[in-house]
């Protein structure tokens, strides 16, 4: 059974189809890619998974059970994180505050339990500490503990940004551009780290990105979107060839390597 | 290890915090301190109780309220009603008040605080001046003319315990998973949704708490200055509040505390100088606006930490 499926999805801003009747379709464990021309709609269909925006029609099958008028933080709590393109993280808080704040809906107890200080508390954040302590030690991230986010590298506020998307515990990752503004030394670092922790976490992910080597060398299949509806689907060298994608990207024939994506 | 450290910090603070309860509590009943820094002390108190719990909702949860004085009128008023005319203890007068407060901030909070910014501070202005204008028209607590004749209940041990349990309270709920959802969604509301937190459920959450101990600040209130009127609680008040806070910092509660304290007393100290007061002491925040624009205490917190050997951890512990 399919671990996320989309039927005739789309939505629509005023006058405009941003996605128009797209069919996803991502098995358990799989590593997608979602690529094309900027304004494709590729973040806009990130935005539609994960709840942001409400399809105007369509159907968004997740582990059965339809996504659809679910709010974001419900989305989540089925088993879906995802990074931003444009990195989100709480600047101002401490490297482990983000990802103990990410624990949080995992966390059993209550207000009260926090209020009066009781046996519950206690256990409970020693568990949210001990997990996220686990978690930035995978992460190599232990040595900027109590740091904050918005001081570390872009290349560690990157890798932070998919740690803190772990700690919510999900099925699906969703990652919008995670090798963008990085150096080919860094990119190829994160190809590395994707694909270790799809193996780790069991995960299926879905990723958009501009960046041709990362795409093209880790993902099983790829689908390819232009002005919102897809345009191919497929492994990575028949995109490579498809006549449709090189016209998408270029307008015209060229060696089959789509430019870099310029986008930070 | 941290456990042991731990309780010894906490014994620190109890001791601390009942030596300084019992240094005013005996300076009180000698006579040393004066009427007039009686009221001045008590207004100190109910200020921290003010400034710590519009702290929660401004500073840790990111939302720009405006009408914490609607909630002390809230608070003040159903206290009143319970000791004057129904003829109840003060503690049950104080615990309904907070809680009708409390409700009134969920019934305010759940269709405002969709608002974000700007336009939350002006919803929760008109919360504000709503709550004045009822009270001008309600005959049973006295229009205009306010409640008169409410028993003189509130002393130095009610608003003191108040006072501490206003900063327990909010210090654990910060310093805990709860707290750091209201955190996450003052740094970044859509970050926070992506990451589980349900947004709206803990805005209100915030906004009832702090308006839970907005309403105890204003039963404590109207119980030592026996009248409250509608003019009581402008939008003058709600703004002194904010000023306080951001005084002391936003998302620091030992800044809220030192903020309310320091200007509890300049005001005080002033008040001889009649007109001028005004000016030296909006000058004075001018003056520390200009040099620290974060607050006194930015986010940071001053805790005993400093004077004692380190706890094998630091994350993020607020307040003593």
């Amino acid at each position: 059974m399919a671990l996320l499926e989309t039927r005739g999805l789309t939505i629509s801003f005023g006058g405009l189809m941003a996605v128009a009747n797209v069919d996803l379709h991502l098995e358990p464990g799989e590593l997608v890619g979602l690529i094309g021309p900027n304004g494709a709609g590729k973040t806009t269909i990130f935005n539609l998974l994960t709840g942001v925006y409400h399809p105007t029609r369509g159907e968004i099958i997740f582990n059965g059970r339809s996504l659809v008028g679910l709010k974001p933080y419900q989305i989540t709590q089925r088993g879906i994180a995802r990074t931003f393109q444009n990195i989100r993280l709480f600047g101002e808080l401490h490297v482990l505050d983000n990802i103990r704040i990410a624990y949080h809906w995992h966390s059993r107890y209550r207000v009260i339990d926090a209020v009066l200080r009781l046996p519950s508390y206690h256990r409970g954040e020693a568990e949210i500490l001990s997990r996220s302590k686990e978690l930035m030690r995978i992460f190599k991230l232990e040595s900027y503990q109590n740091e904050k986010a918005k001081n570390l590298p872009y290349g560690e506020q990157r890798r932070l940004e998919i740690a803190r998307a772990l700690a919510a515990r999900p099925r699906l990752l969703l990652l919008d551009e995670p090798a963008a503004g990085m150096n080919p030394q860094e990119t190829k670092e994160l190809m590395a780290l994707i694909n270790w922790v799809r193996q780790e976490f069991d995960l299926t992910i879905l990723l958009i990105e501009h960046d041709m080597s990362l795409v093209m060398g880790i993902c099983e299949r790829i689908y390819v979107l232009d002005y919102g509806q897809v345009i191919a689907e497929g492994p990575p060298e028949a995109i490579r060839n498809n006549e449709r994608v090189i016209e998408a990207y270029l307008g015209q024939e060229v060696n089959g390597v789509a430019p870099q994506g310029g986008k930070s | 290890m941290t456990k042991v450290q731990f309780s010894r910090k906490n014994f620190f603070a109890l001791a601390g915090a009942l030596l300084v309860y019992f240094i005013i509590a005996s300076l009180l009943s000698t006579g040393m301190i004066s009427k007039f820094q009686e009221i001045n002390l008590m207004m100190l108190g109910i200020n921290i109780i003010l400034a710590v719990s519009l702290n929660l909702i401004v500073g840790f949860t990111g939302q720009l309220a405006l009408g914490h004085a609607g909630f002390m009128a809230v608070g003040a008023y159903v206290a009143a009603v319970l000791t004057l005319k129904l003829h109840q203890p003060f503690l049950l007068a104080i615990i309904a008040g907070a809680v009708a407060a409390a409700i009134a901030g969920l019934i305010i909070g759940l269709p405002t605080l969709r608002l974000k910014g700007d336009y939350l501070a002006i919803a929760t202005l008109g919360f504000g001046e709503i709550i004045k204008g009822l009270a001008n028209n309600i005959n049973y607590i006295g229009g205009a003319a306010g409640m008169i004749g409410i028993p003189r209940l509130t002393n130095w041990t009610w608003v003191y315990l108040m006072m501490v349990v206003t900063i327990i309270v909010t210090v654990n709920f910060i310093n805990s998973t709860h707290g750091r959802a209201c955190i996450a969604i003052r740094e970044n509301e859509i970050a926070a949704e992506t990451m589980g937190i349900n947004t709206t459920y803990y805005k209100v959450l915030a906004f009832a708490m702090g308006a839970f101990f907005a309403g105890i600040a204003g039963a404590l209130y109207a119980h030592y200055f026996y009248l409250i009127q509608p003019t009581t609680f402008t939008f003058f008040r709600s703004f002194d509040i904010l000023v306080m806070v951001v005084f002391g910092g936003l998302g620091s509660i030992t800044g809220s505390i030192i903020a309310a304290a320091g200007i509890t007393i300049t005001n005080a100290a002033l008040q001889d100088l009649a007109v001028l007061r005004m000016v030296i002491y909006a000058l004075l925040l001018i003056v520390i606006m200009v040099f620290r624009p974060q607050g006194l205490m930015g986010t940071g917190e001053f805790t005993l930490d400093r004077w004692m050997p380190k706890r094998g951890e630091a994350g993020g512990s607020a307040g003593n």
